[in-house]
């Protein structure tokens, strides 16, 4: 055991802290959306100096640094240290970008991958459809090869920032009758192409993150599909596989956990400290080993990927599914901390925290159902952690058994 | 940086492991239950292995190392449910005697021929009786202490002082509780002559977070293990023509229970570590490691006798044993309400 990263990393941290303290007044606040300038400069500033893109090479929009985790840890850890703005992380950067890069080819990654990372090119990932959410490779909207364009037709759903997207990563039906995990394409394609409808969706905070969005007949040009015909499902796969370990990092749940406690000891119920309720201290204390926990298995497995001397997988696996529902209680001991005035919401003159104990409360319950639900996940813990069986398969109503069928 | 056991832990773990799974299968632990054989049947091969010298300086015949690799070895004595005073004797009256340097008994505890148990009720929170301490001669009970067959006792006092004693000049009975693998007992005083050991509270209080932590990884390996059980069992046994572990509602449970179970291991082996280093925060990961592993702990032990159905009600597969150890573990040295209280309060909350 050895937890130092090394004398050598000294001054690499010695150089970002410097960074982070000279230039933190540069950072987006909490108006600037993602298409303001400030954003933009911001996420060029952080590229410039390899704390954003890192790894990407330099012909790609990157800073082009050798990968080194250490390195990429310390970054996080000062930026958060700080509470410093991470740059821009879309789904573009997040999820398209690390495909492109491994399976794009060179006109793609070099058209789409310095634009999407400088937070010039904005993403949607169209993947979930009305009839097709835990059960994605069952998606049917369809596109036809007409000439030298898809012709594609159907509907997606949830899909978030879709209104403000210039692009969208998507997953359509191109072989009709191959076997549902064979017939999905992925393609890409502009938000103003003609045939695309946005309905905004309103969520349970009240923002309108999420759409409905409606293909009729829109045209795409035939080179801008990602991977091969049918080969889609392997491509969202790679892409889903970078999605689920960033949506709850203990980091975060620990940075909370220490809101909570402030909150603890300036709310008072009767002039009485928060704080000094054996009931509350209890709960508080609850959550934090339960965080420790998380935070020392997110030490093991960085340090599995550096070492590569441990296996694993069980420990990564369970991150999603704990980290979220974590986080879903620490904002919801918050909540009640404050009693009713933890229910103070929109222009409420008591809110705490601006209101985010609520909204965090919320938005995690999201983060719980997207990204493969808490049910999704312990099918796949059991499944590939534990070895246990899939689900049984239920002939469909319709299909009549073989010899049934001879037999009438 | 590397966060993980080393090649020499990795080792010395896999030869304890093997060792337990020979020396120690469930019938033993039967036998123990039935009364046909005593734990130090148990402890001498422990002690044979260097268990019981594990902590030990090697001046006085130990092997000398450290918390984590006492955690490695818990975990593995937690996963066999096996009998024997190793928290007690082997790391929490063997760090305790070194520190204060009353260095006579290491040697012979070392070689797993003299055990010292640990009467601390008083200064983790006594429910009932006390000691007091009059011109070195001890008066009064302590209940529940940690090892029934000890030949000597360190006794705190509720101001934190360390008195050893012989047993020969106690009253000594056995409590009969849940978990057979794990003994205690009650001992009274009459004006019997013991030794001062030390007179500073912190020691006590560090042996009492070394003894929690070693409890942790006690549990985490029991609860290892009946997960482990719970799995096998459900690829195993067939109902409505189906193996069970095909049933959504059994694979959840299996799930959950290594959802939560997982990152404990993590979370073990840093309290460990944080002793071998001293960090600021060892104290607090202790209480919190410990008061953890006490809620996972019963969650698993609950959970995995369900997936068992009235099999795991029984004693035939003897999944009960681990239960119980688990819930043991939960309430000796502090039940988690009261270590999370301490938690708060070494947070200054
Ligand atoms: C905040 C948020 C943002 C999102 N953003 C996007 C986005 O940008 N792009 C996009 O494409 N999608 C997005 N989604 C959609 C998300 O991926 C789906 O909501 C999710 O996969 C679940 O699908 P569903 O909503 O159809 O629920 P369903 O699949 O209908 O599930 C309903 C219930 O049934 C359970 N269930 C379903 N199947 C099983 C099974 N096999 N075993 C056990 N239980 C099962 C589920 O766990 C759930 O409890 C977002 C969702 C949320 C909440």
């Amino acid at each position: 055991m050895d937890l130092s990263y090394g004398s050598e990393y000294d001054a690499f941290r010695e150089e970002v802290k410097s960074f982070v303290r000279s230039n933190k007044h540069k950072q987006p606040q909490l108006g600037d959306g993602i298409k303001s300038q400030a954003m933009r400069d911001w996420q060029r500033l952080l590229i410039e100096h390899g704390y954003h893109s890192r790894t990407i090479a330099r012909e790609y929009g990157g800073y082009g640094a050798e990968p080194d985790i250490i390195k990429s840890r310390i970054i996080a850890e000062e930026f958060g240290a700080e509470r410093v703005h991470r740059g821009f992380n879309g789904q573009g950067v997040t999820m398209l970008t690390p495909v492109l890069l491994e399976m794009g080819t060179e006109e793609q990654k070099k058209a789409f991958v310095e634009p999407t990372i400088k937070a010039e090119m904005i993403w949607c990932q169209g993947y979930s459809e009305p009839g097709a959410g835990s059960d994605l490779a069952s998606l049917t909207t369809k596109a036809e090869l007409d000439g030298e364009e898809w012709v594609i037709n159907g509907q997606k759903i949830w899909t978030s920032t879709a209104h403000h997207a210039d692009w969208i990563f998507c997953l359509v039906r191109t072989e009709a009758d191959a076997p549902k995990h064979l017939g999905i394409s992925f393609l890409l394609f502009r938000m103003d192409t003609p045939g695309i409808e946005i309905r905004p969706l309103v969520d349970m905070t009240g923002d309108a993150n999420f759409n409905e969005v409606f293909f009729t007949d829109v045209r795409v040009p035939k080179h801008q599909i990602v991977g091969q015909r049918g080969q889609g499902w392997q491509v969202a796969n790679a892409i889903l596989g970078h999605e689920r370990g960033s949506l709850a990092t203990p980091d975060a749940a620990m940075n909370r956990l220490n809101g909570v406690k402030r909150l603890m000891r300036e709310e008072s119920i009767n002039g009485e400290p928060v704080m000094s309720n054996a009931v509350f201290r209890d709960r508080l204390m609850k959550l934090e080993g339960r965080a420790l926990a998380m935070q020392y298995n997110d030490m093991r497995l960085l340090s599995a990927k550096i070492n590569k001397n441990q296996n694993v997988r069980l420990a990564g696996m369970i991150v999603k599914l704990i980290g979220t529902e974590l986080r879903h209680e620490i904002e919801c001991l918050g909540i009640d901390v404050m009693g009713e005035i933890g229910l103070s919401y929109g222009n409420n003159p008591h809110k705490r925290g601006h209101g985010s104990w609520q909204y965090q409360y919320m938005f995690y319950l999201g983060l719980i159902i997207g990204g493969g639900t808490s049910q999704i996940q312990k099918n796949i813990i059991s499944e590939r952690g534990l070895g246990m069986p899939k689900e049984p398969k239920i002939p469909s109503k319709t299909a009549v058994p073989k010899t049934a069928a001879r037999e009438a | 940086m590397e966060f993980g056991l080393s090649q020499d832990q990795l080792l010395l773990d896999d030869s304890v492991r093997k060792f337990l799974a020979s020396e120690v299968p469930l019938d033993k632990v039967r036998q123990l239950a039935a009364g046909e054989v005593n734990d130090a049947s148990f402890w001498q091969g422990l002690a044979d292995m260097g268990l019981a010298g594990l902590i030990i300086p090697e001046a006085h015949g130990g092997a000398d190392l450290g918390m984590l690799d006492a955690v490695a070895i818990a975990e593995a004595l937690g996963y066999a449910a096996c009998p024997g005073p190793f928290l007690s004797t082997a790391i929490m009256s063997a760090y305790l005697l070194n520190q204060a340097g009353a260095t006579d008994p290491l040697a012979r505890m070392a070689t797993g021929e003299y055990r010292v148990g640990v009467a601390f009720g008083d200064v983790i929170g006594s429910r009932k009786g006390q000691v007091t301490e009059i011109n070195s001669a001890l008066s009064g009970q302590s209940l529940f202490a940690l090892d029934a067959d000890a030949d000597a006792y360190l006794v705190a006092l509720s101001d934190g002082r360390v008195f050893m004693i012989e047993a020969s000049e106690v009253g000594r009975s056995i409590l009969s509780t849940i978990d057979v693998t794990q003994s205690v007992c009650e001992l009274s005083f009459d004006q019997s002559p013991a030794c001062l050991v030390s007179s500073n509270p912190e020691l006590v209080w560090q042996t009492i977070y070394r003894g929690r932590v070693i409890q942790a990884a006690d549990t985490l390996g029991a609860a290892q293990y009946m997960l482990d059980q719970a799995v096998a069992y459900s690829l195993d046994r067939k109902q409505f023509n189906r193996v069970i572990g095909s049933f959504q509602a059994v694979k959840h449970m299996c799930a959950e229970m290594a959802s939560q179970l997982e990152p404990c291991r993590a979370f073990a082996w840093y309290a460990g570590h944080a002793f071998d280093e001293s960090t600021d925060d060892a104290a607090l990961t202790a209480c919190h490691a410990k008061a953890h592993l006490a809620e996972v702990g019963q969650f698993v032990a609950k959970t995995s006798t369900e997936v068992h159905g009235g099999m795991g009600f029984t004693d035939l597969v003897g999944l009960h044993y681990w239960f119980k150890r688990i819930g043991f573990n939960r309430q000796l040295l502090g039940s988690p309400e009261a270590v999370r209280h301490e938690a708060a309060q070494l947070s200054d909350l």
